[in-house]
Formats: C-alpha cells, structure tokens, sequence
C-alpha cells in the first residue's frame, strides 16, 4: 500500500516539475495557494468517497448534493436571515442524513448502491432546479458574513495558506486515522473484503456500511457549504456536476478498489493532489480547457494501466519463488 | 470389466519418474504411475504429499522438472493444457468449474457450440440438445439439457462435469475430492457412474480423503507422502488402516479421547427452534458442559441451518434458546458471540476467515475492542495475543502478520479457532471441523476439542464424515429432514444406527445405504 503511494507522489512530482519547468508561473505563490485551496475543496468530499468504496459501494450523487444543499444553504442566509451557524449545522445534518438515507436503502432494503446513488443524483439536482426556479442562487450585494468568510474563504500566512486546505489536511488525519488504526476502520476493510466473514466474526456490517455512506454525506454537507463560499452563486444546473467522478477518480489512482476493501487516505489526498495538478496543467500549459476532461482521463487510464502492469510483475516474481 | 482384467492392456497414461521442484521445495520425485484403459486408480496422500503438483502436470498447466510422460506410447515432453485434453485427459474438479448462469447444455460444450453458419454463427441449440441428450442418459441424470445449473445440486453438477468429459471422449477423468459433499445416496449413484465409465474403457483416477470410497471402487491405490510414492496396494490389499499408516508414516491411534470428567449442567438449551429451511420442523436439544456433542445427518438435512439460526446468520423461524440456563435473545451474531456461543462455519475460505488479512488481524476480528484503547487498535496488544495462540494451537506460520491465505487449510482452521479460543467460550458450534484437512492436522483438532470440553466447554460437532462423527463424539444426535431423528449414546454408537436414524428410519434404504458405505 504505501510503495502505491510512493509512485503516486513521484509521478505528482514529475508532473509538476515538467509543468513548472514549461510555466514556471506554477510555482509562483498565487498559484500554489490557488491550487492548494482547488486541492482542499475537492479533497474534503473524496475522503468520504474512499471510505464508502472500500465498502464496495459508490457514491454518485455528490455533485447533486452540492447543488441542493448550496441552494439551500444560500436561501437559508439570505432569505430566511439565519445565523451562519445555524445554517451550517443544518446543511452538514442535512448531508448526513442523506447518507444515512443512502445506507440504509443499501443495507436494508439490499439495492445496489450504484442504483440507489444514481437515483440521489438524478432526485437532488432535479430537487435543486425546482427549488429555484432553475435560477440563479446567490448573495446580494455587499452581503457579509466576516467570520464564516475567514473560515472557508480565508487564507493563512499573507494569502500563501488557505484555510480550505488547512481543514482538508487536518480532516485527512483525523480521517486517516479513524481508517487506518481504529476499530471502525478494521472493520471498515473487513466488510468490504468478505461481508460474510465479517458477519460470521460478529461485525454489525449494515451499520458499518451505513456508516461509510454517513461519513461521505457529512463530508459532502461541509464540502457543500465551502464551494457556495468559493462559488458565491450557484446556478442548479451545473453546480457541482461530475464532482462525484473527481472524487472517485482520486480514490482510485489513491489505490482503493471499486470491489472494495482496499484503498488509503493518503491515496486519496494524494490522487486529489495529482488531479488538481493536471488541471492547472491544462491552464497553465495553454491546452484548450475544453480538453480538461480529456487529460485527466488520459493521465487515469495510463496511470492505471501501469499499475497494473507493476503488479502483475511482482506477482510473478512471488509466483517464481 | 473381467475383459479388462484378463490380458493386462497396454497403459493408457504412463508416468516415468516424474519429479518438480520448486526453488528450495522439491514437490515430486522420482514417481511412476501406469494407468491402463478401463482402471480405476486411487490416489491419496495428506494434504501437500504432492497430489495437486501431480494433478497439474497430468493437466498441462505445469511442466515436471524431470521425467516422461506417455500418453497412449506417445511420449510428451512439453505438455500443455490444450495438449492433455486433446490427449483425452479430463478433470472433474473438487471446487465445480461450471457458469451456474448457463443450462446444462451449454456448459457441456462451452466453447464448442455446434453453430449455424454465416455471419452471425449463431448457437444451435437443437443440435446442442441432441448431442447432450444422449451423454446425461448414459450417466442416468434426472435433468434436462435445459435445465439452468443454478438449479442443480452439487450431485448433479458433477454429473454436469462428467458428461463434459464423455463429451470430449475422454479416456481418463481425474475426479478430486469428487465425494466430499455428497449424499450416501448420491455417492452411491456416482460410484455406479465410475463402474460405468470403467466398463467402457474410460481410466478413473479418483483423490480422495474419504478411504471408505476408494477402498470400494479403486483397482489400485497409489499412496503419496512427501512427493514420493511410498505404496502401491492391489485390489486384495486395499483396506483403510493400511492406507493410513502408509499415509501418515505411523499407526493412527484411536480418534476417540475419553472425557476427563463426565458432562455437568446444560450449557446449550434449544427449545422448538424452527429455521427457514424446514419451517415445519423444529429441533429440541440439550448440549452439556465439557460434551461433545456430534450432530450426524445428511447433507441437506438442515444441520448448517440450525447451526447458522442459532448463531444469529440466518433469522430464526420460533423457538427458545437459553444459555447456561439464561435465556439467549439473538438478533445478530455479535448477539451470541457476546455471550459466549461461537459458530465455527463449514466454509472456512468465505465465512470463516478473511484471507487477505493477516493471521493476527483474523484472530483478533471478533474482539477488537478488547485490542483497542479509545477505539484505537493497539498493534502490540493484538500480535501479543496471537504470538500467544500460535504457540498454544501450533499454528505453523512463519509470523503472525503472515496473509491468511497462505495457510494449510488445517492451518487456517487453527486461525479460526484461535479466534475463538482467545475470547471467552462457552459453547462452540463446528460445522465440518476438518473438511479437507490432511490426517496429521484432523488429529490435532480433535484433540484441541478435547482439551475445550475438559475446560467445560460444550460443544457442538456437525460433521458428514461418519468416522468423525463415531470416533471423536460423547454422544450423538442425528438430524433427519430438519429435526432429530435420534440421540445415541457412546455404547450404542454404529454407522448402522447413526444411518438408519440419518434416513428416518427407513429400513429398506438404510439397507441400501449401507450396502454403499461398504460397512
């Protein structure tokens, strides 16, 4: 697991030192902090897409959430004048409770999650355009809020840090902790290896599956309310969408497998980093930005491929011996 | 058959000093072994005796390191998988290789389908009926070409597996382990289909653990122990100790070791316990402190699925259950495993263990919290333990941290049990203890059971091996369609009782049974 994340890094080095060598703009301190701040908002929600894959789940609605609980969220604030905290408590619950939603109709009434999530995706974001209106939602002009500004928005060290980034990586410790030493986390890559086996060692596997999808919709409500800050306005059609195929491409070069019970949250930070990394490429490279998708999913599928080729390899040398 | 035995033929398969080694292994050496049309060649050995190393270069799938192999006088130096089925050699494999989301007549000739011509070149299932039709009638299955594989049972899957082989006009079906999960009665039916085969000049060879069988089929048996061949008995000379003794290096002692001290109070009290897979049935059952308690039946008599109700895998239909005199609501199985009662399943590779987690990680499983401080797992604590089982159980590993999967199956038994035994049991529930588990390893657990019982734990042992069920229980209850037929005490043990309580007392078909089990 960790000479996965080693190759991960080496190959995020690499590209940034051709990208900076090419641009040296790269390295300039607004664009790292830029760059850091894109890392942070996307990471926080591919943490709790890790965790509901190494289930054998997956998560789809995402993106959808993202513009439900945005509107929401912004409507709550403006129109109805709540205090900011208020607000954001009522979003992260209402990201948790989606969650749970989602695992339950995944334990309980035993649909796939591929099924069960894609419905979410199609039922939110069709929620979020009806709510309003299929407008725009935003604040009003010289709207404030100073402190919940500073928290999400706010940069540390003369702009260089962001604070975005600086909760991401503390949720990636707390959350690499939960996955990789705790009794949860064990449990965690037991269902998702062998839920049979799981049950048979005495694990409540459906609150333990439900738990992941619990996690990730928590970890969606918070994202939700960072990238209103970020975006200011969201339009329901877009906002958001294939956000979900950003966090499941960054567990998966992050080295977790769509058949569960494998993957690291250092992976997932680390395929978050790559693939905001390849997105300030395009820009800064020149490439026409309608190409973005298409590079990513280049640099994924060969990155991918010669993984798979290193395995292979190294299960063919322990074959020989 | 008598033509067969008169004039010894030319062998069909020829094994000429066979010998693979592996860096630092040797797996074979120096074996020969003949096969002669028409003869029926048993192959045993323990668990890693080198049979499945055997088994892969008669396949192709390995190349010995030395030797020849004739195949019908025509020498094949590098043989490869196509090579050995085009040579007529079939196997019908321990673990059933078929798509259960096809028919059986697909399956038969999967990827040999008699096709339409043209562009499409589509399937011609009339043509595929009509050449399948003949091959099940010959091997007298009860089902149709049709007929989905998910609906058959494991019986007639082999059957499936077989008409394969005949499909392919095999000359020689190598069956492994081809008995391990089926009924007398269908052991009975696949015996006659082996005479069958036989009678036509098809070679058998036929692995197996359970003696019994091989004893009342096998021409000859070739005895395997560490890669080498060390007996070869004739028909007069088959008989099962003899078996043993050349299979083990050693005379095997008794299975049966008496309790120290006789049973004490009810540990395990079943009440009208009734589960989905007989609704109409229910089972009432006491099981005492420091017994062993053998729970006999057929397959499918509903043995695994009163074991898994009352562990709490599967939801239980009615019925009480008290613990130690308590009574045990059982909702899930962390329900039961709080309390003392632990289920060791019979499928050990799915159920029983995680194969990709180390062996500390699986005998720690059922009770991380007592590994963890503030629900943090504490390594040390964990490998402590199993260092501490692995010497006790005589686990053979090089570490603790070793992957599961590359355990001996008796190896990973010791794991599972280890699980068990570093909790705090009360009751312990084993499905099939030593189901493919080599003789060395058999002997070990039943001792380690021993040892539970004298500690007053009470145990329950479900097991289809009749020699297990006789030699190693303090008494026996016998399962028939879902609810006791029977209890028998230690005097009264006999294969004759234990099936003619297993069959529901039927006299005609215990008769008839036991004709096949050959007494």
């Amino acid at each position: 697991m960790f000479k996965k994340d080693l190759s991960l890094l080496v190959l995020i080095l690499v590209v940034g030192t051709v990208v900076a060598i090419i641009n040296p703009r790269f390295l300039s301190p607004i664009n790292i902090a830029n760059t850091a701040n894109l890392i942070g908002l996307f990471g926080m929600f591919s943490i709790g897409m890790g965790f509901v894959i190494i289930t054998g789940g997956i998560e789809l609605s995402v993106g959808s959430i993202f513009a439900l609980l945005g509107v929401i969220f912004i409507d709550l604030l403006v129109t109805y004048e709540w205090p900011w905290p208020l607000a954001v408590i009522v979003i992260v619950m209402g990201g948790t409770a989606m969650g749970w939603l989602h695992g339950f109709l995944v334990t309980k009434a035993k649909l796939q999650p591929f099924v069960v999530t894609l419905c979410g995706l199609l039922i939110y974001r069709g929620i979020a355009r009806y709510y309003t209106d299929d407008g725009t939602a935003g604040f009003e002009f010289g709207m404030n809020f100073p402190s919940l500004e500073w928290l999400t928005t706010g940069r540390a060290l003369d702009g260089r840090v962001p604070h975005s980034f600086i909760l991401f990586i503390l949720l990636a410790i707390v959350m690499g902790i939960v996955l990789h030493k705790s009794v949860f986390g064990r449990y965690l890559f037991a269902v998702g290896k062998n839920e049979e086996a799981a049950r048979y060692s005495g694990i409540r596997t459906d609150r333990i599956i439900t738990a992941a999808y619990v996690i990730s919709g928590a970890l969606c409500g918070l994202s939700a309310i960072y990238l209103a800050m970020y975006t200011r306005s969201i339009s329901p059609a877009s906002h958001g969408s294939f956000y979900e195929l950003y966090a499941i491409a960054a567990a998966v070069l992050g080295g977790c497998s769509l058949r569960g019970g494998e993957g690291s949250v250092l992976g997932v930070v680390l395929g978050t980093i790559l693939l905001q990394v390849l997105q300030n490429l395009v820009n800064l490279l020149g490439i026409p930005s309608s190409l973005n998708f298409a590079v990513i999913g280049g640099v994924i599928l060969i990155g991918v491929l010669v993984d798979q080729q290193l395995v292979r390899r190294r299960q063919l040398k322990l074959a020989k011996k | 058959m008598s033509a067969s035995q008169a004039a010894p033929a030319a062998p069909f398969l020829d094994l000429i000093d066979i010998g693979k080694t592996y860096p630092g292994v040797v797996a074979l050496s120096g074996v020969n072994l003949s096969v002669a049309p028409g003869e029926v060649v048993g192959l045993v050995g323990e668990n890693g005796a080198g049979k499945s190393t055997l088994m892969k270069i008669l396949g192709g799938v390995t190349a010995p390191t030395t030797g020849t192999i004739r195949i019908d006088g025509a020498e094949r130096t590098a043989m490869t998988v196509a090579d050995a089925t085009r040579g007529g050699i079939a196997f019908v494999h321990q673990e059933l290789n078929l798509f259960d989301n096809l028919d059986v007549a697909a399956n038969v000739f999967i990827g040999r389908e008699p096709r339409f011509g043209g562009f499409l070149s589509l399937v011609d299932t009339s043509a595929l009926h009509e050449k399948v039709t003949p091959l099940l009638r010959r091997l007298g299955a009860d089902f149709k070409p049709a007929t989905p594989v998910a609906d058959l049972s494991l019986a007639q899957r082999q059957l499936v597996e077989i008409a394969k082989a005949l499909s392919l006009d095999a000359r020689l079906v190598i069956m492994d382990e081809p008995t391990s999960s089926l009924t007398a009665s269908e052991t009975k039916r696949l015996l006659d289909v082996i005479a069958d085969l036989k009678a036509n000049g098809v070679s058998v060879i036929f692995i197996s653990h359970r003696l019994q069988e091989v004893e009342r089929c096998a021409d000859r048996v070739i005895v395997l122990r560490d890669g080498k061949v060390v007996g070869r008995l004739d028909r007069g000379q088959i008989q099962h100790d003899a078996m043993i003794r050349l299979m083990i290096g050693r005379d095997l002692k008794s299975l049966y070791i008496p309790p120290a001290a006789p049973p004490r109070e009810d540990a395990l009290d079943l009440a009208e316990v009734r589960t989905t897979a007989f609704p109409s049935q229910s089972v009432t059952l006491a099981l005492r402190a420091g017994e062993i308690l053998g729970l006999a039946g057929l397959v499918g008599s509903g043995r695994t699925e009163l074991a898994r109700a009352v562990f709490g895998i599967d939801r239980r239909l009615g019925g009480h259950i008290r613990l130690s005199g308590q009574p045990l609501e059982i909702a899930a199985p962390r329900d039961a495993i709080d309390r003392g009662l632990y289920l060791i399943p019979e499928d050990r590779k799915q159920c029983g263990l995680l194969l990709d987690f180390s062996v500390a990680e699986n005998i720690s499983l059922a009770n991380l919290r007592a590994y963890a401080r503030a629900a943090i797992v504490q390594g040390d604590a964990e490998a402590r333990n199993a260092e501490q089982q692995k010497a006790k159980l005589n686990i053979k590993v090089p570490s603790v941290t070793t992957q599961t999967s590359s355990l001996s199956g008796g190896n990973q038994q010791k794991v599972v049990l280890a699980k068990w035994l570093s909790m705090s049991p009360k009751v312990i529930i084993f499905d099939e203890p030593t189901r493919g588990i080599d003789v060395g390893a058999k002997g070990e657990i039943y001792e380690l059971m021993r040892g539970l019982a004298n500690t007053g734990v009470a145990i329950l042992m479900i097991s289809s091996d009749m020699e297990e069920v006789i030699g190693v229980s303090d008494r026996i209850a016998v399962m028939h369609e879902g609810r006791i037929s029977g209890f028998l005490a230690r005097a009264e043990f006999s294969e004759d009782r234990v099936l003619q309580l297993a069959v529901g007392r039927s006299p005609q078909e215990s008769a008839a049974i036991k004709s096949v089990m050959g007494g």
